[in-house]
């Protein structure tokens, strides 16, 4: 199973992260990735919602595999992926880039973030970058029983208010939640839940660079890529992100921007934090959920 | 006031440092680009407190407790994060915590 392909665009040539969102998009069968940190309970989730319904698939010219499942819920069939598990979307190794390219690329129906309730704070990292680059998302809260054991009550409400996205508490171990799970997944892909994601403004100077860098990326990807995201890689420097953008241009551009990112990252803790909009809507609709 | 300034400066330095069951806050990072936004996204945030849990039997890599999770980072990672020694682990003011 193990191919030794490689394209030298992932875009042009060969099998892509396109044919495999178009492999996993059964006809009528939303596609919903699940990502996370690793060990936050996130493959048992899979096995929970999918059983033995399962299989997995290559990633194409990477050597990571996929697990794809089907999970049915009220008469409906969903594609549930099982990305690997990444404490980033910002990749560096070949697990972390699969699971940034998809949802960067793949574009799922919806993402589920799928968060340890134990350790909330380390997982809400993630959660904040999958926010970034995509509005169908809804955070799994798993581990609830863990975290209370040892004394930490999640307000599920509060954090739904903060994120600006359905929270959904969970013991993917006992089945809990997962009902209330697929409800708000059901909701999110036929668009009766909406949500209002809280994202990060950067400073002018990044903003800036990156409205340099967007339009170059979205001209060599296919409607529908984060290209926002990828661009914020690729002012990074991630060289992942450049190679999917396969410009030189943008290299150069890059470049050229080298000195705001250097002021942002040499800021980063010592400066002002990334201001927070008080409520940037990304849905016309109000942000209320209706399950 | 200068002896007070270098005493502050001797507790301060790069996490490699630690020996295991000792803890300390990060002060800084000194890498820049990709390497220095992978460690801020595995946690270590100027602000952290963290520990050193246990060592590789060849010294490297050690095992870190950061914000809820254990992490192990190559000593050539872990210097580039500055730490500042928690003063119960430096056994100056008292005996180190036994745990």
């Amino acid at each position: 199973m193990v191919g030794h392909h490689h394209g030298g665009s992932p875009v042009s040539d060969g099998p892509t992260w396109a044919d495999l969102g178009r492999a996993a998009r059964a006809p009528g069968h939303p596609v919903v990735a699940l990502a996370g940190n690793p060990n936050t309970g996130k493959s048992t989730l899979f096995n929970a919602l999918t059983g033995l319904r399962q299989h997995t698939g290559n990633w194409p010219g990477k050597t990571v595999l996929l697990a794809q499942g089907v999970a049915r819920h009220r008469g409906k069939s969903y594609t549930i992926v099982d990305l690997p598990g990444t404490y980033s979307l910002f990749a560096s190794s070949v697990e972390e880039s699969v699971a940034s390219d998809f949802l960067c690329l793949a574009r799922p129906d919806v993402t589920v973030v799928v968060a340890d309730a134990t350790c909330l704070e380390r997982n809400l990292n993630l959660a904040l970058q999958v926010i970034e680059v995509t509005d169908k998302v809804a955070v799994c809260l798993n581990l609830v029983d863990e975290a209370r054991r040892k004394g930490c009550e999640c307000d599920a409400t509060m954090l739904e208010a903060e994120l600006g996205v359905p929270v959904v508490a969970t013991v993917a171990t006992k089945g809990r939640g997962l009902g209330r799970l697929m409800d708000t997944v059901a909701g999110l892909n036929s668009g009766t839940i909406t949500t209002r994601p809280k994202r990060v403004v950067y400073d002018p100077d990044v903003e800036e660079a990156l409205a340099g860098i967007e339009p170059l990326v979205t001209r060599k990807l296919p409607p529908g890529a984060a290209t926002r995201w990828l661009a914020v890689r690729a002012l990074c420097g991630d060289m992942g992100a450049l190679e999917l953008v396969g410009d030189m241009s943008a290299l150069e551009l890059v470049d050229g921007t080298g000195g705001a990112v250097r002021k942002v990252t040499e800021g980063f803790g010592l400066g002002p934090a990334p201001s927070w909009p008080a409520a940037r809507s990304t849905t016309s609709t109000a942000g209320g959920k209706s399950s | 006031m200068a002896r007070t300034n270098e005493a502050e400066r001797k507790g301060i330095g790069p996490l490699a440092l630690l020996a295991p069951g000792e803890a300390g806050l990060v002060v800084g990072l000194s890498a820049g680009g990709l390497v220095r936004r992978r460690l801020l996204d595995l946690g270590f945030v100027p602000g952290t407190v963290l520990r050193a849990v246990r060592r590789s039997p060849l010294g490297d890599p050690t095992a870190y407790s950061v914000r809820g999770a254990v992490i192990a980072l190559r000593a050539a990672d872990a210097n580039n994060i500055l730490v500042r020694r928690a003063p119960e682990s430096t056994g100056a003011t008292a005996a180190a915590p036994d745990d």
